[in-house]
């Protein structure tokens, strides 16, 4: 198979790796955790994260005074969780202007440290969640203990607190039936696979995020290897030689899935959030298989996000309805792909 | 089937690796408390439908964390409350609850039970690795004298990650 395309802007493997994602829990000493405390602690914990994180380039954004259609948006970029978004408790988000590090202040825990970049780059997103965690320690007292390490509100999460995850683009796996196999390897590794978008069982595009779930009883270092460099590398070996198999074996299919969804994307003109981003992942797939020479990765990752409903919105403010929204995506995705 | 050290029927069935060969407990009531176990008080009829081939089930039950304080006096929360929601309502609940949290934790983080990672600066030192070495055998004592052996290696390990024998 050719060697995967080389989008830099879509990072290292991102033909089969969307994502990498990095979070630190981490709670103040001398309070309860987020759960237990009273607004009044809430609001000490907020101004002692925010005053401990000056000089660190974070904008922050008191969740109390934005709109659910902002919200929204901050969920879609992955910035704030829907626990979060969602929450009545008094909190904030800070933001570094780059978009790649955001700190939630009273999430489950105290501060939800997270950074995501582009692509295979977990290492490099721990050093940067670490330097915060740091620069944070340097000035308040983290809840911590000899034996459990760091304490956090889900025993789930004590010891590092650290979760080292990425969202992998697994449709090879799906269409030659390996993907029940895969979850089930993953469990026996103690690893959490779930369908990035949607509720259900389904994963939506084929997308899957995969992090680790044993946090205590291995140094950061030692989780953030075997993931970085054992699981995901062999995830993405399994995944390149089951599109490799399609491709030789079953090239019809294969082909059918990617330019019949490019042909829907390009005649549509009603489209919903859910049709779109799964019409897309075929496309992103037949991009990384050399089938369409004329679209790149970057365009088709960006137009995943903008289909999204919050963000289809700002694109086009008629789009805050759904029906109207439906066109609205459409139109734009049409546009986007003419050929 | 029948307790390994008298004639009443096993409550416990564990399979524990001894010298690298698998070998099974089967214990009484009164004989798997003298161990440390901690024996559900289930109704009849369960204990019937679990032993008609359910035995993991029951020996799960069964292997209860023994019995601790019911609230944390740090935060007010109740054990009954941290079962239900699976969050606790401060860091000192770690330590009110340890007696029953301590095997939560533990099959919750496959088997893990004492922190490998990173100390914040102000712990740092040797006083702290000291600490955590006798508390680790402390529990690796306990594990054997309970018979846990599969515990007991695990223990092991984390004593040999902190450079040091477990002898
Ligand atoms: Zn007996
Ligand atoms: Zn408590």
């Amino acid at each position: 198979m050719q060697p995967p395309p080389v989008d830099p802007a879509c990072g290292p493997e991102s033909d089969v790796v969307v994502r990498s994602r990095i979070r630190l829990a981490r709670n103040l000493a001398g309070f309860p955790f987020v759960g237990r405390a009273s607004d009044a602690q809430r609001h000490e914990i907020m101004l002692l994260v925010t005053r401990a994180s000056q000089g660190e380039g974070l904008a922050w954004v008191n969740m109390a005074q934005t709109s659910p259609e902002e919200r929204q948006l901050l969920v879609e970029r992955h910035l704030v969780s829907r626990h979060f978004a969602d929450s009545a408790v008094p909190r904030t988000v800070g933001i570094d202007p780059g978009e790649s590090l955001s700190v939630m202040v009273n999430e489950e825990d105290h501060l939800r440290i997270q950074t995501i970049l582009p692509g295979l780059r977990l290492e490099e997103a721990f050093t940067r969640a670490h330097a915060f965690d740091d620069a944070v320690e340097s000035r308040v007292d983290f809840a911590f203990s000899s034996r459990w390490g760091y304490l956090t509100a889900c025993p789930t999460n004590v010891g590092c607190g650290l979760r080292v995850g990425v969202m992998l683009h697994l449709p090879g796996l799906r269409y030659t039936g390996e993907m029940e196999r895969v979850k089930r390897a993953a469990k026996d590794m103690h690893l959490a696979v779930r369908g990035f978008y949607g509720e259900g069982s389904e994963a939506v595009g084929n997308l899957y995020q995969v992090s680790n779930q044993v946090t205590l009883g291995f140094s950061e270092d030692d989780l953030l290897r075997r993931f970085a460099q054992e699981t995901v590398p062999q995830l993405v070996d399994y995944e390149r030689s089951a599109r490799r198999l399609l491709l030789e074996s079953n090239r019809p299919l294969l082909e059918d899935k990617v330019h019949r969804a490019v042909a829907t994307l390009r005649a549509a003109r009603l489209l919903g959030a859910e049709e779109a981003t799964k019409l897309l992942a075929n496309v992103r797939l037949g991009i990384c298989m050399g089938l369409l020479p004329d679209l790149t990765l970057d365009m088709v990752q960006r137009l995943m996000l903008q289909v999204q409903p919050a963000h289809l919105a700002r694109i086009d403010p008629s789009a805050a309805d759904e029906d109207k929204g439906r066109l609205a995506r459409a139109t734009m995705v049409r546009k986007a792909l003419r050929g | 089937m029948k307790c390994d050290h008298c004639d009443k029927p096993a409550v416990v069935h564990e399979v524990v690796i001894r010298n690298n060969a698998t070998h099974e407990v089967r214990l009484c009531a009164e004989h798997a408390a003298q161990r440390g176990y901690q024996v559900p008080a289930a109704p009849v009829t369960q204990l019937l439908s679990q032993f008609a081939g359910q035995i993991p089930v029951l020996a799960a039950s069964a292997r209860r964390e023994p019995a601790g304080p019911v609230r944390c006096p740090g935060c007010g929360l109740a054990f009954a409350e941290f079962r239900q929601s699976g969050v606790l309502g401060c860091p000192g609940c770690y330590e009110a609850f340890m007696p029953q949290l301590g095997a939560v934790i533990e099959r919750a983080q496959a088997g893990a039970v004492h922190h490998a990672g990173r100390v914040p600066p102000r712990m740092e030192g040797m006083a702290d690795r000291a600490a955590m070495r006798s508390r680790l055998l402390q529990e690796l004592d306990a594990a054997v004298a309970a018979e846990q052996y599969e515990r007991a290696a695990r223990l092991r390990d984390q004593l040999q990650g902190l450079g040091g024998g477990a002898s």
